[in-house]
Formats: structure tokens, sequence, C-alpha cells
């Protein structure tokens, strides 16, 4: 028997209000991207034929070179979430799992981090 | 070796596929929700490269480019816009489904066939400005 209070007990066993962050922010960021994506893509639709110097031209417009970066950040934490999901589904050793999951997002992190550098270089050089 | 008289007289999977079991729209809008996700991350990996090289000067964005422009380089642009139409159109049905609405029967099926038809309307929409223009 226990002298501990059932409202000893309970305590600290609740939710710790984390539970739908990560179904919530997958949420937040795909809206995000729905109107960054398609700005995105018929943009450079519109470079099709476009050489080295018109593409630069491009990329260092400020309201371009922004748009990208938001662009570029959204949309690699989207599909960190995303691969996070699919890995989490379907690699079932525990040690390959835990492994893989922390190889991807090192990887989406190195390549937002390059992608955004990259524009911000030559916005800015 | 004589047969067991209760040997299977039957077709067994992967031979149910498409000759006994009929593909449904949802499951099959589904898993190419996820595999266009998978997809797109790759691309977004090619987005980067991109990117970088425009960073890296002229002669790194032209290795890069001519695989681009080439005509492999050109399907795999053109299935990554699709992809990216797909999973963006499909994406839009699962925020409508987040808020509770449209989970009949009719209305899920309604829901697959308009995203399917306007991720190729939006496909060509985009191919046809990069070379009409």
């Amino acid at each position: 028997m226990s002298l501990r209070s059932p409202l000893g007990r309970a305590r600290g066993l609740g939710s710790a209000k984390q539970g739908v962050h990560h179904f919530w922010v997958q949420r937040v960021s795909s809206a995000a991207l729905v109107p960054l994506s398609l700005w995105f893509v018929f943009s450079v639709a519109r470079l099709h034929g476009a050489d080295y110097a018109a593409v630069k031209h491009w990329v260092s417009a400020p309201s371009v070179a922004v748009a990208l970066v938001l662009f570029l950040a959204t949309l690699f934490y989207h599909s960190m979430l995303g691969v996070q999901v699919v890995i989490e589904d379907y690699v079932g050793h525990e040690g390959a799992r835990l492994a893989s999951l922390v190889l991807s997002k090192f990887v989406h992190a190195i390549l937002a981090a390059a992608s955004i550098f990259a524009v911000l270089k030559v916005a800015l050089g | 070796m004589s047969t067991p008289s209760s040997a299977p007289n039957r077709p067994l999977s992967p031979f149910m596929l498409g000759q006994y079991y009929r593909f449904q729209l949802t499951s099959v809008l589904s898993f190419l929700h996820r595999l266009t996700g998978v997809g797109l991350s790759l691309g977004a990996a090619l987005l980067a490269l991109w990117l970088i090289a425009l960073a890296g000067g002229p002669w790194m964005y032209a290795a890069v480019a001519r695989h681009l422009t080439a005509w492999y380089g050109q399907v795999l642009l053109f299935g990554f816009t699709w992809a990216l139409m797909y999973h963006l159109g499909n994406g839009i049905r699962h925020l409508v489904w987040d808020f509770g609405y449209a989970f009949s029967m009719k209305a899920v099926y309604a829901g697959g066939y308009i995203v399917a038809a306007a991720s190729l309307l939006l496909t060509a929409a985009v191919w046809a400005l990069a070379y009409a223009i």
C-alpha cells in the first residue's frame, strides 16, 4: 500500500502537450508551401532557356531572394517532417531507425543551410 | 514426387494484382501521396544542387545545367513538376479532411478525381509556359 495520494500519483503522467506538435507543424508548413511552391515552379518555368547571367539576375532581385529563402526553409522543414514519418513507419529495427532518423535530419539541415547560403551569396555577392 | 491433392490450384499473390484484385482510387492516391512526397525530397536535393552550382560560378553552373537541359533532365523535371502538383493538390485535400469536411465516399472520390485532373492540368500549364514563351 502506497502512502501517496491519488493526485500525487497522477501528477507528471499526463500529456506533455507535445502530442499534436508534429501533426500541426506539418500542416502549417504545407499551407505555407502552397503559394511558395506554385510561385517557384511557374517562375522557374519562365526561366526556360535562360543562361547563367539571366538566372543569376533573377535570384539577385531582393523580392525573389527573400521568397527563395522562405521557400527553401519551409520546403526542407516540411520534407524533414515527412521523411521522418516514412522512416518511423517502415524501418523496424530500432537502431537502424534511430540512425536513419538522425541521418535524415542532418542531411536536411545541411541541404537547407547550403541552398539558403547559395541564394544569399548570389543575391549579396 | 507427386503433387499433394490439396495443392492450391489457384492464383497467388502477386498474380492477384490487376487480374483479380481491383485497385481503388482512394488507396492508389494515398500511396501516390507518400511516393511523390519522398520523390520531392530528392527533388529538393536537386534544387539545392542547382542553387549551389549557381553560387559556384558560370563553370559549375554550366556543368549542372547541361544535364538539366538535356532530354533526360527535362523528363526528370517534368516528373518532379507532376509530383509537386499532385502532392500539393492532394495535400489540400488532406487539409480539407483535417478540418472535418468531405468524408463521404462520394466526396472522397470526387476530390480524388479533381486532384488527379488538376495535377495534370497544372503540369501542362507549367510546361506550356516553359516552352511557349
